[in-house]
């Protein structure tokens, strides 16, 4: 067997891949898994069970688009940061680590790129919300319903900003926890324990406003989201998302990979 | 080209590497040499910037790893052929890398074919691949970039005979080229095969280095006697170290004469009486290592 590996002196070519091409590589990471292609498969199918249930179920009936894209937020948010936690926590349980690092050193860069490709991740997946409303709407109205097309805009918007947080919530907690049977559970668990809790203890109550992400991300489901509110959902996600995200980028960024 | 500057790595008190210093120049192979848990594989960890040393440092084509702009296109890792995601297939692993590194996807073709993974196994899943085929594509990884330094942790592991004769040449002839080398193993025929400096390495420390020559001829004297008891009293008494084999033959730093001349004192008669050789590198790696093993296994 001949080889060509030649090992040429000095080549122009040792600009750092930059944020764009990193991202890129995050992004296709996402869909060339077994586990992470069935993920998004298994997302885009539940948006179409959702939408499919509004169609036929009489009591759950859809009167407008709105209505098929405000529903379908709901199982597609639950498995987004699902997405994210598998991103940072399968690249250490896979150890495919020793390569990105040893390929890209300066780890925050891959860090960036992860959030980067998580934040696209979450946009795209309101593309899939809206196209299966529309989809819902057309079908309800060839069917003999009637579907109105309103819809407000700036859904669109909040649905993006909630979607988005939920997969970078995802990625902290992955790059917190390293483990992703523990990063799963930690991230459905917390927020449901903490519910409870602010149900049960009166004292509680009043930050739970503040704190509980099942309370004060509702909003952003809907087309109105007061400035009040606005700053509960600040609240809560520097709770839940920021405060791990940093903590993990730190853990990520020192940890020693074999 | 590698330098490596007195690196140590301890984890709570315990010393995996300790000061351990070696240079890999430019046309050459260096063996790293050593038996499990000696510190090889932290070592290149710690080269590769993976993990941070204790003290010490290294270099690596001048700058410390982490300091290298695009480290795919100088240097080609390989640590762990196991460390791919099973979900994978070997082409996508490889195509990864190669928009990470940014060379043209033709590149990925290009090694397949090189490390001998054919159109069926490129499209398997890597959960599929033998270790050997994952070390196949662990190499053509690591020389997607067409690098000028390669350091790869225990590479023959896994493959077939064919294969790892096929690894060797691979190697001699990038070192040929003007490249660096830096192979590390615990089968001593393997790295011996292939690598014209050696690094022996033992409970995280430097115990030999140097050129194979040297090591080799360092080696010193084999003999086998009728009656090697005797014969290793004779030469103990004359002040020679003895290294015993299991099937009776003693190794002796001394040449040919002077052991010679011992056992004709002693008046016993030789079976066989020869430069140590190529057996010799094997006496003094299990000389210098000895028990290394079995004291990791029993931690």
């Amino acid at each position: 067997m001949t080889t060509t590996t030649t090992a040429r002196a000095g080549a122009p070519r040792m600009a750092p891949p930059s944020l764009v091409r990193l991202t890129g590589v995050e992004l296709r990471k996402l869909a060339d898994t077994r586990a992470g292609y069935w993920l998004l498969i298994t997302i885009g199918l539940l948006a179409a069970a959702i939408a499919t249930v509004q169609l036929v179920v009489p009591d759950a009936r859809a009167r407008s688009f709105a209505d098929f894209f405000s529903a379908s937020l709901l199982p597609v948010g639950v498995l987004l940061p699902v997405l994210g936690i598998l991103s940072v926590t399968s690249e250490w349980s896979q150890r495919t680590t020793l390569t990105t690092f040893a390929l890209v050193p300066r780890r925050h860069r891959v860090v960036l790129a992860k959030l980067a490709a998580g934040t696209v991740a979450g946009v795209a997946s309101v593309g899939i919300s809206l196209a299966v409303a529309a989809a819902g709407t057309v079908i309800g109205n060839v069917a003999g319903g009637d579907v109105s097309w309103s819809f407000e805009a700036a859904a669109i918007g909040h649905a993006a900003v909630l979607q988005a947080t939920g997969v970078l919530t995802g990625l902290a907690f992955g790059m917190l926890l390293l483990h992703t049977p523990l990063a799963v559970v930690l991230y459905f668990l917390l927020p449901t324990v903490w519910g409870l809790l602010g149900d049960m203890i009166p004292a509680l109550r009043a930050p739970a406003q503040w704190l509980d992400t099942g309370v004060t991300l509702m909003p952003l489901a809907t087309p109105d989201v007061t400035a009040g509110q606005w700053a509960r959902v600040a609240v809560s996600l520097a709770v839940w998302m920021l405060a791990p995200l940093l903590a993990g980028v730190v853990r990520v960024v020192r940890a020693e990979v074999c | 080209m590698i330098a490596v500057e007195h690196l140590s790595k301890r984890y709570g008190r315990h010393a995996a590497v300790e000061d351990v210093s070696f240079v890999c120049e430019p046309g050459t192979v260096t063996g790293f040499l050593g038996p499990n848990g000696a510190g090889k594989s932290t070592t290149m960890r710690m080269i590769c910037g993976l993990t941070p040393p204790s003290s010490g440092g290294a270099t690596v084509c001048g700058v410390g790893y982490r300091h290298l702009p695009n480290p795919g296109r100088q240097v080609g890792v390989l640590l762990d052929a196991a460390a791919q995601h099973a979900g994978r297939t070997g082409r996508e692993a490889l195509t990864l890398s190669a928009q990470l590194i940014g060379v043209d996807r033709r590149a990925v073709e290009e090694k397949l074919d090189l490390v001998g993974l054919n159109a069926v196994a490129a499209k398997r899943r890597v959960r599929a691949y033998s270790l050997g085929m994952r070390q196949r594509l662990g190499l053509a990884q690591a020389l997607l970039g067409d690098p000028r330094v390669l350091i790869l942790d225990e590479p023959a592991n896994g493959l077939d005979p064919e294969g790892i004769y096929w690894m060797r040449g691979l190697l001699r002839e990038f070192a040929d080229r003007g490249g660096t080398v830096l192979l590390s193993s615990h089968l001593l025929r393997e790295v011996e095969a292939v690598a014209d400096q050696l690094v022996v390495i033992g409970r995280g420390r430097v115990v030999a280095r140097g050129s194979k020559r040297e090591l080799l001829a360092g080696a010193g004297t084999l003999v086998r006697a009728r009656d090697p008891q005797t014969l290793a009293g004779a030469l103990r008494r004359a002040g020679l170290a003895v290294t015993a084999a299991t099937d009776g033959a003693l190794t002796v730093p001394a040449d040919a004469g002077a052991v010679g001349q011992v056992a004709a004192d002693a008046g016993v008669a030789l079976l066989e009486l020869r430069p140590a050789g190529g057996g010799g590198l094997e006496q003094m790696f299990l000389t210098l290592t000895a028990g290394d093993s079995v004291k990791e296994a029993v931690r």
